[in-house]
């Protein structure tokens, strides 16, 4: 992609417009050391020059909301003086270059970005997005994320607690990795990034700085990845034993009230981490670049934009340096103070007693460029003319295929492979709809979530927004918790290319008219851009991470049936269809319209009833549809269940199709009737009738009647990914 | 009773040990791994789980050559009860508390699931009070948890009924011949508390008195 | 000083698990004639001392190898 004989600042990725911006905004041409900086700083992935002004449509307000976009993490009221920090990031770029490492430094530094609001890490999720398992790249991808993934989480102690992964043919060149990371803190404890206090020493804490990801942020993430693979020396490098360290130091030191500010090292390392704390505080930053310990001989460009990872940036006051030194000394981490903050709002570094940066911090954030996308539509999809679509001739086989699809499949392989349990919190295991994890010290606990809906999105971004949301929510509430926050990943492809302008703002308006429905805010997020290759371009996927409290935490549910002889019932609202359905095929069609009013009012009866201790499972209808949904609470419980849907509809349609809001949940036969109620009284439907026990999942639908033995769901629902690895189940 | 629960840089279930201990009755401080000596009136000792010194070399190797090593050893020569959890375990056996090592996992990946535990010998002061054969349910989550050695340079305490790991003779925990040192790859300390689904754990903590 | 290197590696008739790993992705790659294939590390130390490889002998029988499962080979690169 790179041309030699091509001007610097097209290497480096700036255009020509933008280059020429660089000295209206200064008053002169930029030093070279500036210029990097810049082309950094003004990259996609940095500055979100894309996609700034469509992200304003998010609702980001609420009674609970403490912290909202535009700090390293957003903060939410859970209670008792604590609140949830969370975000989720992607790393998707690096990833498809060195799976192993692009997801390890993806973990690293979501968690960085927790921990530098003063919260400790107390959950990870991922949610993963390949090829087809029948690659091989696909395969190494697969492999090698779930791998990075778990050696960096599970050595630092936090636990990974759910996500999702799904595999579609849009993403064999562009694979997804998207890493969510929810911590607590006390609310009058939260830490800024915005630097404070003129003449307080600017702090380096953590590893060496190398040559890591030198120029990874514009090279990687913003241009769309060409035929020339060999970028492996831009990758970063994990060290998740000095990041435990690193967490256990500041979390200490934020504890003794040492640390005046806090900032992670991310992409664009200390230009990015310096700017931020100078533009937030209104204040400007000195550094003497002689002063940051090498792992290697590097420029003053090098040093400033260098993504070694595991390293954190402190504002301190002059009193308590001694103390933050002899701290991070006990920790085995090294540190230093690098510069101080001064009064002129200015980012200012010296290096061999030269001055190689001054620039307004500002021109290296706020200033930086914003874009309008084309917003020219992509042509409706006609709805499926069910006509066209034979009904399968043999149901049980169908049935069979779609349990043991890879997305739908269970991922057991995946999260076996993850400490889910560090911390003795983790009330819901992976494996459902939700995870549960306790706030420490109290006892309500949090309901986790991530979520997408590409399939959707990418024949209807705007229902297909709504849909993700709601499906986030939906999950939550088959756990008995309620939404209080959520934070979101944009995954895209090339914005300035029609349809994908419009997808995005379709996408972002579907989702917040969902959260708005909830009365859910977004509090922090990410976007990641240009994910597409010559031949393939992702379906836009909308990552939705949320974030629910259960009250009670002995009150919160899973998806397994419980006991035999307990009602079944499936209940909600809408109607599924063919449309968009993973049985149908490759994505085609208009999916359904969800109906904010009754999927809020669903979720609201789900967790007021686990609350009420009335349910004892609760099963999301989603991916695969109701038969697969069945099947997996069955599987779940280690037990059978017979029911009787009446349904509208063909029995493909009932069975298979998605879209509707339905639920599977178990009772004991004498709460029914006060279930019923609350349903009646909510609008919603009961689409089906029965009772667990037994060794079969039957499912009588008008004149048909499928049937298959727990037994035999299970096995095809685990064997597919273990046996597409070639490893043992 | 007064407990010690030694952290080390990188250990991760050292407050989840605590929270187990305490729930025992015990009275717990912690230990660092730079000190000399225990802390004051320590009746028993905890090594807790994680990735100390993330593992490098060999899993618990750095960690067993601390200076808080000695005192654990002259704490355990006196008889003093000493129970090493997962990582805790894997440092006893490379300060030669315990026989054997733990060696990669047969599938050489990390595993995080409930396992089932058989009680092989119920006279040592983690398990009296169950009977011989006895099931526990705890879960294991480790890389390395896969124990080779003789089984006759101690006493087998706990085996698996079903070993996803690979070790001798399904060994999941073994004691040293005097029985007051113990060492086991599953987390009791994740099997103390009801919402988490088992309280079978809770035994092995209750042996810190005995 | 001297750079000593330390060369750790499973015991004969230990079993090697990522020694039988590599060997099956080596066949399965379309290698041929590959026989038995073992894993170790190779620990390089700078080391300032009058007699090098009797430090570093010491240095394996207190660190880094456990005599269990491991066998070292100590020797001073000339360069």
């Amino acid at each position: 992609m790179s041309e030699t004989s091509a001007p610097i600042h097209r290497q480096l990725g700036l255009t020509d417009d933008e280059f020429a911006q660089i000295p209206e905004l200064i008053g002169r041409e930029p030093r070279p050391a500036e210029l990097v900086m810049f082309s950094l700083m003004w990259s996609e992935h940095c500055s979100y020059k894309h996609s700034r002004p469509l992200l304003g449509a998010f609702p980001t307000e609420g009674p609970r909301v403490v912290q909202g976009p535009g700090e390293n993490a957003g903060a939410v009221d859970v209670g008792d003086g604590i609140v949830a920090i969370f975000k989720v990031e992607s790393h998707n770029h690096p990833s498809a270059v060195e799976p192993f490492e692009g997801a390890a430094t993806g973990v690293g530094g979501i968690v960085r970005d927790i921990l530098a609001m003063g919260a400790r890490p107390i959950a990870l999720l991922d949610s993963l997005r390949f090829g087809p398992l029948t690659s091989p790249r696909s395969r190494h991808l697969f492999a090698g994320a779930v791998d990075g993934i778990g050696h960096y989480g599970n050595c630092i102690g936090v636990p990974t607690v759910g996500g999702e992964v799904a595999f579609e043919e849009c993403y064999e060149d562009s694979c997804l990795v998207n890493a969510m990371c929810v911590g607590v803190a006390r609310a009058d404890r939260i830490l800024s990034a915005a630097a404070e206090g003129i003449g307080n020493p600017v702090v380096l804490i953590g590893n060496r700085t190398g040559r890591d990801g030198i120029g990874g942020a514009s090279v990687l993430a913003s241009a769309e990845l060409g035929a020339d693979r060999d970028l492996r020396p831009s990758v970063q490098v994990s060290d998740p034993f000095t990041e435990r360290k690193l967490i256990d130091c500041c979390l200490e030191l934020a504890d003794r009230d040492l640390l005046v500010s806090l900032q992670d090292l991310g992409a664009a390392g200390l230009t990015s981490a310096a700017s931020e704390m100078a533009s937030k505080g209104g204040v400007g930053l000195d550094l003497d670049l002689d002063l940051v310990p090498l792992r290697e001989p590097l420029t003053p460009a090098e040093i400033l934009v260098s993504e070694s990872q595991e390293r954190m940036l402190a504002v301190v006051t002059p009193a308590d340096l001694p103390a933050v030194l002899e701290t991070c000394a006990r920790w085995e981490l090294e540190a230093g103070a690098i510069g101080t903050v001064t009064e002129l709002r200015r980012f200012v570094a010296h290096a061999g007693g030269e001055l190689v940066v001054d620039l307004p911090a500002e021109s290296l954030t706020d200033q930086a460029p914003v874009y309008e996308v084309p917003l020219d539509p992509a042509p409706p999809e006609a709805p499926l003319d069910l006509a066209d679509v034979p009904l399968p001739a043999d149901l049980v086989a169908a049935w069979g295929h779609l349990l043991a699809d890879p997305t739908v499949a269970s991922k057991r392989w995946v999260y076996q492979q993850y400490d889910h349990l560090v911390g003795a919190g983790t009330i819901v295991r992976p494996g459902g709809d939700a995870a549960v994890v306790r706030i420490p010290g109290t006892d309500r606990a949090l309901g986790l979530t991530l979520d997408g809906a590409e399939r959707h999105c990418q024949l209807d971004p705007r229902a297909g927004g709504r849909r993700a949301v709601l499906e986030a929510a939906r999950n939550l509430a088959c756990v008995g918790a309620r939404p209080i926050g959520a934070t979101d990943c944009l995954n895209f492809g090339n914005p300035e290319k029609p349809p994908t302008g419009w997808r995005l703002a379709e996408a972002i308006g579907g989702m917040s008219d969902a959260l708005r429905a909830l009365g859910t805010p977004i509090v922090s997020g990410n976007v990641s851009l240009y994910n597409e290759s010559r031949e393939r371009v992702v379906y836009p996927t909308p990552v939705v991470g949320m974030v629910g409290l259960v009250e009670h935490a002995e009150r919160s549910l899973g998806a397994a049936l419980a006991r035999d002889g307990d009602a079944v019932m499936v209940i909600g609202c809408g109607v599924p269809r063919l449309d968009g359905s993973i049985h149908l095929g490759p994505p085609r069609g208009r999916p359904p319209e969800p109906d904010l009013g009754l999927e809020t009012a669903l979720c609201d009866v789900l967790a007021t009833s686990a609350e009420l201790g009335m349910l004892h499972s609760a099963h999301d209808v989603s991916t695969g549809g109701l038969a697969v949904s069945l099947a997996e609470t069955a599987i779940a419980g280690g037990r059978g269940l017979s029911v009787t849907i009446e349904a509208d509809g063909r029995a493909d349609e009932v069975l298979f199709g998605e879209g509707a809001a339905w639920v599977v949940v178990s009772l004991d036969p004498g709460r029914v009737r006060d279930f019923e109620d609350r349903l009646a009284a909510a609008g919603l439907t009961i689409v089906g009738r029965g009772e667990t026990g037994g060794d079969d999942v039957v499912v009588r639908l008008g004149d048909d009647e499928v049937r298959m033995s727990v037994a035999d769901a299970a096995r095809r629902h685990e064997q597919t990914i273990p046996a597409a690895l070639e490893v043992p189940a | 009773m007064r407990v010690g629960v030694v952290r080390f840089p990188g250990s991760l279930d050292h407050e989840s040990a605590r929270r187990a201990a305490e729930g025992a009755g015990a009275h717990v401080e912690y230990a660092w791994h730079a000190d000399t000596r225990l802390p004051e009136g320590v009746d028993a000792v905890v090594l807790p789980g994680g990735f100390s010194y993330g593992d490098h070399l060999r899993p618990g190797a750095i960690a067993s050559r601390s200076p808080i090593m000695n005192a654990i050893r002259r704490h355990a020569d006196r008889g003093g009860p000493v129970l090493g959890i997962c990582n805790g375990f894997q440092v006893l056996c490379e300060a030669g508390l315990l026989p054997g090592t733990l060696r990669p996992n047969a599938g050489l990946s990390f595993v995080c699931r409930q396992v089932e535990l058989e009680v092989v010998d119920a006279e040592t002061p983690w398990t009296a009070g169950a009977a011989a054969g006895a099931r526990l349910s705890i879960p294991i989550k480790n890389h390395d948890g896969a124990w080779f050695g003789d089984p006759e340079e101690g006493r087998v305490v706990l085996r698996y009924e079903d070993d996803p790991l690979g070790s001798t003779d399904r060994v999941a925990g073994i004691a040293n011949r005097a029985g007051n040192v113990m060492g086991l790859m599953p987390h009791p300390e994740e099997a103390c508390d009801p919402l988490l689904g088992s309280t079978d754990g809770r035994r092995l903590f209750e042996g810190l008195a005995r | 000083m001297s750079k000593v290197v330390v060369t750790v590696m499973p015991r004969e008739g230990v079993l090697d698990p990522q020694g039988q790993a590599v060997r099956g992705a080596l066949v399965r790659l379309g290698f041929e004639g590959v026989g038995d294939v073992r894993v170790g590390k190779r620990i390089e130390i700078q080391l300032d001392a009058d007699e090098p490889v009797a430090v570093a002998q010491e240095m394996v029988d207190r660190l880094l190898a456990n005599p269990l499962v491991e066998d070292a080979h100590v020797e001073v690169d000339a360069a």
